[in-house]
């Protein structure tokens, strides 16, 4: 590697934007979300999120490990940024709302089928709202840890949608068919304790200590021969790319319902300042 | 009247376990307060609370049963309910 290219890798191993940054080092990168309320998905998060996913590449080589945190006391990710989609597609006529709104998930769906694809092992360490996109990012991961504040929902049924960024089909790799119904189609939250029992979750620590347990986990993969791991996780943790894109068709159809504006108004209009209650 | 019993005394630990989470003094909780304003919480700390006393009864209380719970009396029942 000459110098030029020494410089230009070494600038990727941390990196500071407005949403996230990641930090390269020991063979383990770390992503941390940081946007203010609760790390809600919106356009500036998906760039952004999209320029690391970029990054993989230079990391895949010397990483063995990927976690991925949020530095927010209120939680990992509470999905998507409902505020930003009802005040978009709220000035468009419907086709074009749908159009907008199915380029965002192609996006997302790239950016987080890079992640589940990864020869890394990944992990997402996660803490109170884990909710809609949230849930859904953590399941692109091969681990998921939680501290004993974590509460997961699929709370898309409110709004009159599914799950968009691939929740379904990723959770069903996870979970039985039973416990995805009770989450999707009554829209509750489930807490640490009852997402390890279904298998969703692979450990629960004490308040405040998820990363210090990803880091300890992501410390002992480290141990093992890299293209191992990653020929052993191509071959348990299949990808379903179908099922994917057909989850885009069924939530863009569902979007161009007056119903979900009608949803997401209330929302955005609720005077509770989060209204994450069902 | 042992019924009774386990009922106030569930309404007890989730005053004490609410003040204790909210850092409010425990004497300015009662029973039919409003916990939203009692605690000058959301419905974000709310699942903050769902959360910890579902971990302090080992119980499992869906959100939904929230819908419409705002003192602490009638949420001590659903708890108890569980029980």
């Amino acid at each position: 590697m000459n110098s030029t290219t020494e410089r230009a890798a070494s600038t990727l191993d941390t990196f500071k934007a407005q949403t996230l940054s990641w930090e390269f080092k020991g063979g383990i990168i770390e992503l941390a979300l940081h946007r203010t309320p609760c790390n809600e998905l919106g356009s500036v998060s998906l760039d952004e999120f999209e320029q690391f996913v970029s990054a993989l590449d230079h990391f895949e080589n010397s990483a063995h490990a990927l976690i991925i945190y949020s530095e927010l006391k209120a939680g990992f990710c509470a999905g998507a940024d409902l505020r930003e989609l009802y005040l978009r597609s709220s000035t468009m006529e419907t086709a074009q709302a749908v159009r907008g709104v199915r380029d965002f998930l192609e996006r997302i769906h790239r950016a987080l089928n890079r992640i589940d694809a990864s020869p890394l092992t990944t992990i997402a360490a996660v803490h109170g709202v884990t909710f809609g996109g949230g849930l859904e990012l953590a399941l692109a991961c091969d681990l998921i840890i939680a501290d004993k504040t974590a509460r997961f929902a699929f709370p898309e049924l409110r709004l009159g949608l599914i799950p968009g960024f691939g929740g379904i089909p990723r959770l069903k790799r996870d979970v039985g068919n039973a416990v995805i119904r009770d989450l999707l189609l009554t829209g509750r939250s489930f807490n640490a304790s009852k997402a390890q029992q279904t298998g969703l979750v692979s450990q629960v620590v004490g308040e405040g200590e998820g990363l210090g347990a990803a880091r300890a986990t992501a410390a002992q993969l480290g141990k093992f021969d890299r293209r191992t791991a990653a020929a052993a996780k191509q071959f348990i943790k299949p990808i379903p790319y179908e099922e994917l894109r057909r989850e885009i068709d069924i939530f863009c159809e569902l979007f161009s319902r007056p119903a979900v504006q009608a949803g997401l108004k209330k929302f955005v209009e609720s005077k509770d300042a989060q209204p994450y209650l069902p | 009247m042992d019924f009774m019993a386990t009922a106030d005394t569930t309404l007890d630990e989730i005053l004490n376990l609410a003040a204790a989470h909210f850092k409010v003094p425990r004497e300015k909780l009662s029973p039919d307060d409003d916990f939203f304003q009692a605690l000058g919480i959301d419905s974000l700390q709310t699942l903050d609370l769902l959360t910890k006393l579902e971990n302090h009864f080992r119980v499992e209380l869906p959100d939904y049963e929230l819908q419409g719970v705002t003192d602490f009396r009638t949420l001590a029942g659903k708890i108890q309910a569980r029980l």
